[in-house]
């Protein structure tokens, strides 16, 4: 029998944004899926997120921009996290980021990126492979 | 008006019966005939037809699978009491001769970085043709915060204007003839800020405020049941909005002061039905605001409109506008006792939808637009608002927003739609599909009711989770391939970066701090004070109109998040319930 112990996400849209049909969605899938999932609740600040995730003891954190705010409140989550000495989070990341931003998201850490169309499937294979790692 | 205990109820009870009997527009003997005959029909000659062909199933529909085959007279109830546009009950357009007398307002929303660069963008337009302006706030503004709160790192300009206090309004109104154009402004949690800000501006130039034309949002139903930018607790905001309804109907009588909108409850994932039995419900709810500010509905329904979406399905969508004004009208004449003509039309703005728009091959999304369009051309809209190629990227450029406007233009001038009024009105399907979605419309009211209204449901999260519902089931059906979207989950192509999109730097955010620093240096911040203290007591005295102090405030130059922040303090800030 497997042992393996179910994944825990936050899912959460950091600063202010509230196109918030896709992290629904995402939510329930991630359920359906198996996982623990813990949502954030509208409006938090990067701070607020960082220490959901302490406090919930997660291991992995999905963050979603709908409005052009990816470069400055994803990377603050992160930083948020390292300044409390947390390293082992992964955070994934989703929205509406341009493909040009990508890259800088990855060297930050923030994995993922998914853009409009993605399929659920495709976010959980790369959930289940990031906390892995 | 009619006086029954549960008019939703008796509404549903009255469609039960009319599907019972013969409804149709032909005579008994010539419905037997016909029913006969599609019987026959579906026996010899349908059924052998479709087991040798595959049926395709139902796109991106509400109704999955009711919808048949064909559609005859047998299916459509009697609507020969509608046949007239201008008429009760308005199915067929709120107005005589339609396009054939005025066309609908080419209403294309724009806004990005600072006031200058959207002054910009709408001097653009004019020059264009537009004739409407149209303008979109960034979050910080929607939500009441300035530009130099730390909360808005990143967000300034980002997706809308900015706009921290009334010098922004200023030099984003500059040059524009507020005495010629109709503005309208989507605002909604601080849209008593905003148009007093308007209003102080038009006042600055001389310009009498009671021959201003425009509309504010305001719709504060519709953010907590889907686009959820609010900055206070239900009752606050509805008291905040009752007093515009009282100041507007006396000092700015051409204000529309509400645009009761569909749109945002339809992109966060509803379906045809529940945007429109929503949105209606939420229009029923400011109506009885109203009669509680004291104001006859005759004196200010008619500066209530309606704000729809447009999305794929063309048959329902068009549907949908039909049946809205139906039941509009329906309900103020049975339910409300309304006699003034004018009150009972529903007039609307439609824009098609930005759910619909793929990342994916973006050039497509010019077909998705204009075929939206057309169903809300074919629907009877009054201004309608055509998405740019780009906006599932970023805000658009300024070449796709000309083609997004060129496309009303083609639509206009050159395929003869507008020659007449309503021209899919009598076929059949689309005859039913009004009758259908005014029945299921009912089903909503009556359970919204039973709840103790929106503003219940709204904190119950009824209303909420029905629409998280939808969006899950279609999401699901476009994972299993059951529902197609092209170059998604069909025909998809894997693609460089395909099109080159806007950015808004970070300077917007700079050079708006920088301003906000220079007015609060500048400005009396004595009268400042005094004038947040009064509006301070207007909101903690229901009973007085809190609008006057709004104006006295912003002409003092406060910010928009020092006067929201008095809110704030007075009301309380709202958390809503759970959903997920």
């Amino acid at each position: 029998m497997s042992s393996k112990k179910k994944i825990r996400i936050l899912v959460a849209k950091p600063g202010l944004d509230a196109h918030d049909r896709g992290v629904l969605v995402l939510c329930r899938a991630l359920r359906d899926a198996g996982m623990e999932v813990i949502y954030s609740g509208l409006l938090p600040t990067p701070q607020k997120v960082a220490q959901i995730a302490i406090d919930e003891d997660v291991d992995a954190i999905a963050l979603s921009s709908h409005n052009g705010a990816h470069l400055t409140a994803f990377p603050e989550v992160k930083k948020q996290l390292e300044s409390k000495g947390i390293n082992d989070i992964a955070i994934i990341g989703g929205g509406i980021i341009p493909e040009e931003d990508k890259n800088e998201l990855e060297n930050q850490g923030i994995s993922g990126n998914f853009g409009p169309g993605t399929s659920m499937e495709t976010i959980i294979d790369h959930i289940n492979k990031s906390v892995k790692k | 008006m009619l006086k029954i205990n549960n008019y939703w109820k008796y509404k549903l009870e009255e469609n039960r019966k009319k599907n019972q009997v013969n409804n149709s527009t032909i005579n008994n003997e010539s419905f037997e005939k016909l029913k006969n005959q599609l019987s026959e029909w579906e026996k010899n000659i349908l059924e052998p037809w479709v087991n040798k062909s595959n049926q395709s199933t139902n796109q991106n529909t509400t109704f999955d699978d009711e919808i048949k085959t064909i559609y005859t007279p047998l299916d459509s109830a009697d609507y020969s009491n509608q046949y007239f546009p201008g008429s009760y009950p308005f199915t067929r357009g709120p107005y005589p001769d339609m396009y054939r007398g005025k066309k609908w307002t080419m209403r294309m929303f724009s806004g990005f970085g600072t006031p200058n660069d959207t002054n910009k963008r709408l001097k653009y337009l004019v020059k264009q043709g537009q004739t409407g302006l149209s303008i979109a706030f960034d979050m910080p503004t929607l939500y009441g915060y300035d530009a130099d709160n730390e909360r808005c790192a990143g967000e300034v300009g980002k997706c809308g204007c900015n706009i921290s206090s009334l010098k922004d309004m200023e030099i984003l109104l500059d040059g524009i003839p507020l005495d010629k154009v109709s503005t309208s402004m989507t605002i909604n949690a601080p849209a008593s800020v905003l148009t007093a800000m308007y209003a102080t501006v038009a006042k600055k130039n001389n310009i009498q405020i009671n021959t201003l034309r425009g509309t504010v949002q305001t719709d504060i139903l519709k953010e907590y049941i889907a686009q959820k930018e609010w900055a206070y607790p239900p009752d606050a905001h509805m008291r905040i909005i009752k007093d515009m309804m009282e100041y507007c109907t006396k000092e700015m009588p051409n204000w529309n002061y509400i645009s009761i909108s569909g749109y945002h409850i339809r992109e966060a994932g509803s379906n045809a039905v529940q945007e429109l039995a929503f949105t209606l419900a939420n229009g029923f709810t400011y109506l009885e605001l109203g009669q509680q500010a004291g104001l006859k509905i005759e004196k200010f329904a008619p500066r209530l409109s309606f704000f729809f979406n447009c999305c794929m399905n063309f048959c329902e969508e068009i549907a949908k506008f039909r049946a809205a004004r139906r039941i509009w009208a329906t309900v103020l004449k049975e339910k409300y006792g309304v006699k003034d003509k004018r009150s009972l039309l529903l007039r609307f703005h439609t824009q098609t939808s930005g759910a619909s728009l793929t990342w994916q091959q973006p050039m497509n999304n010019i077909i998705r637009t204009t075929i939206e369009a057309l169903a809300g051309v074919l629907g009877g809209t009054q201004s309608l608002h055509t998405n740019s190629y780009d906006e599932a990227w970023a805000l658009p450029t300024e070449d796709a927003v000309k083609i997004a406007l060129r496309t009303q233009q083609i639509i206009a001038e050159e395929t003869g739609v507008t020659a007449t009024a309503d021209p899919l009105g009598g076929s059949y399907y689309i005859e039913w599909l009004t009758d259908k979605m005014e029945e299921q419309a009912y089903q909503y009211f009556d359970k919204i009711d039973s709840m103790g209204g929106v503003v219940n449901a709204i904190k119950n999260g009824y209303l909420q989770k029905e629409i998280a519902e939808t969006a899950y089931k279609t999401q699901l059906k476009i994972e299993k391939d059951q529902d197609i979207i092209v170059g998604v989950n069909k025909y998809n192509e894997k693609e460089d970066k395909p099109i080159d999109t806007l950015r808004v730097d970070l300077k917007a955010q700079e050079i708006q701090i920088k301003r906000l620093k220079k007015i609060k240096n500048e400005r009396n911040n004595n009268k400042v004070k005094e004038s947040l203290e009064r509006l301070r007591k207007a909101y903690s005295n229901e009973n007085e109109n809190c609008m006057y102090p709004t104006i006295e405030a912003v002409n003092s130059y406060a910010t928009l998040q020092e006067i929201i922040d008095i809110g704030r303090d007075v009301f309380g800030e709202w958390t809503e319930p759970s959903i997920f």
